[in-house]
């Protein structure tokens, strides 16, 4: 389970995020929403350690993650898996070496063991023939399916992913959160996802929190979003005619 | 070794090319300045080999360099720090610095001074040519003045100056690449960025390693 408590962030004299607290438990897919500025990514990047927060805590099952230095890091990062919003695949390395990339850097399997469990993360997300392309020889849904694969390599317990939708078909887009629950309940990850795709939140949001003006606005379900007051949570999510009309059938 | 076959098999072209003329043309302005009867027209051939050692070969070989290597350093660190390469190599608990950034300081460390050589070796042939062709002195005096009073300080100070200079477009390039903030045309100022403040600092020690060790 992932705790963040009181989580601050400031950047000069702007303060994007302003005491979130929140829980994300294991096998539950966990959706940060909001609009842009919002703080989503944010907050995403503190609770990886990408950024320091300001103020506050994340703690990784009970490991106050932190205030730990580099080196003390190392063994909870081994146990994270990250999906970015551009796939941030190696440009330099073939899709087999990108899957392999962390299996080189924390594992003594012998070279074959790696290519072994990387070809079994690419048939895991459908890209079974595609080891010895180069990034810029996919598609941009490829690429995403790519960076699942390298994500879940390790057997990652936290796997976070930054707009998986952005840029991708509906079609695409559904593809990938379904692979994106379908994990996580397999392996029992802790799942946290960052998005402002109403097609993610309704179909794969077990727990949702609505960050707007950097506050936590709102947490609840997929379930609970359609029967809210919350307006500013309804004024983001029905903003468009179709979700008006979806909510109304509810 | 992908970084040093960049640095060095992948400069090793324009370094000829440069060298050459550059011997040509320091030969043949030498030998028209020291027109008077009274100067061996030797004495050529050994200021064209001080010259070339100890100032066009290393400097400008790495003004050159910055341009080739520093940019192309920046920009492939620039680019990997937009498209958020960088951080998934922290996410994964690499020290990005030392992974992207360290083999590129030991292939500038390394290669430079072999362009170097290379470069100088080829900057005498080239005054030799330029002798041949223009006869603006005797092939063989020149090859007389290159052996006349050598002093082997100067070779030191050519290796100094290429080790420095490696250094310093590396580590100036990829600090400038790593540190970049943006999307493309962030990338393409950083790797301006870069090749400016190579230049200014490939100036600025030459400066310093020659004042230092002459």
């Amino acid at each position: 389970m992932i705790e963040i408590k009181d989580v601050y962030k400031t950047f000069g004299e702007n303060e994007v995020l302003k005491g979130i607290s929140a829980q994300f438990k294991p096998g539950q897919n966990n959706l940060i929403i909001g609009g842009s500025g919002s703080g989503k990514t944010t907050l995403l990047k503190c609770i990886v350690g990408l950024h320091e927060p300001t103020k506050g805590t994340v703690l990784f099952d009970n490991q106050e993650f932190t205030h730990m230095n580099f080196e003390e890091r190392v063994p909870i990062r081994k146990e994270i898996g990250m999906l970015f919003q551009n796939s941030a695949l190696f440009d330099s390395m073939t899709v087999e070496e990108n899957i392999m990339f962390p299996l080189n850097l924390f594992t003594d399997q012998s070279l074959s063991e790696k290519r072994d469990r990387a070809n079994f993360c690419l048939e895991r997300v459908n890209l079974k023939d595609k080891n010895k392309l180069f990034p810029s020889e996919l598609s941009g849904g490829m690429k995403k399916r790519v960076g699942i694969a390298r994500a879940i390599s390790m057997q990652p317990k936290y796997l976070f992913v930054d707009e998986p939708n952005s840029g991708l078909d509906p079609k695409t887009s559904i593809l990938i959160d379904e692979l994106i629950a379908e994990l996580t309940e397999e392996y029992k990850i802790t799942t946290v996802i960052v998005t402002h795709d109403m097609n993610s939140v309704m179909g794969i949001g077990d727990h949702i929190i609505f960050l707007h003006q950097g506050k936590k606005w709102w947490e609840g379900s997929n379930k609970e979003i359609a029967h809210t007051d919350n307006q500013e949570l309804n004024d983001f999510v029905f903003a468009s005619k179709f979700m008006r009309a979806a909510k109304s059938k509810l | 070794m992908r970084e040093m076959v960049s640095v060095g098999v992948g400069s090793l072209g324009i370094i000829c090319i440069i060298s050459v003329f550059i011997g040509a043309v320091a030969t043949i302005q030498v030998a028209f300045q020291l027109a008077s009867p009274l100067v061996p027209k030797s004495i050529a051939g050994s200021i064209s080999r001080d010259s070339t050692i100890l100032e066009f070969s290393p400097t400008i070989s790495a003004l050159v360099l910055a341009g080739r290597v520093g940019s192309s350093m920046a920009s492939e660190i620039g680019t990997m720090r937009v498209t958020e390469q960088i951080d998934a190599l922290e996410i994964m608990g690499v020290n990005a610095p030392g992974y992207l950034i360290a083999p590129k300081i030991i292939a500038g460390i390394s290669m430079v001074p072999l362009l170097v050589i290379i470069s100088v070796i080829l900057g005498l042939t080239g005054g030799y040519i330029a002798c041949i062709v223009t006869g603006s002195i005797a092939p063989t005096e020149y090859i007389a003045g290159l052996q006349d009073g050598f002093n082997s300080v100067i070779v030191t100070v050519c290796a100094v100056k290429a080790v420095v200079y490696g250094f310093l477009i590396t580590s100036i390039c990829s600090y400038n690449g790593f540190y970049t903030e943006g999307g493309a045309l962030e990338v393409g100022q950083s790797a301006t960025r870069g090749v400016v403040y190579s230049c200014i600092m490939i100036l600025f020690a030459d400066l310093m390693v020659s004042s230092l060790l002459l």
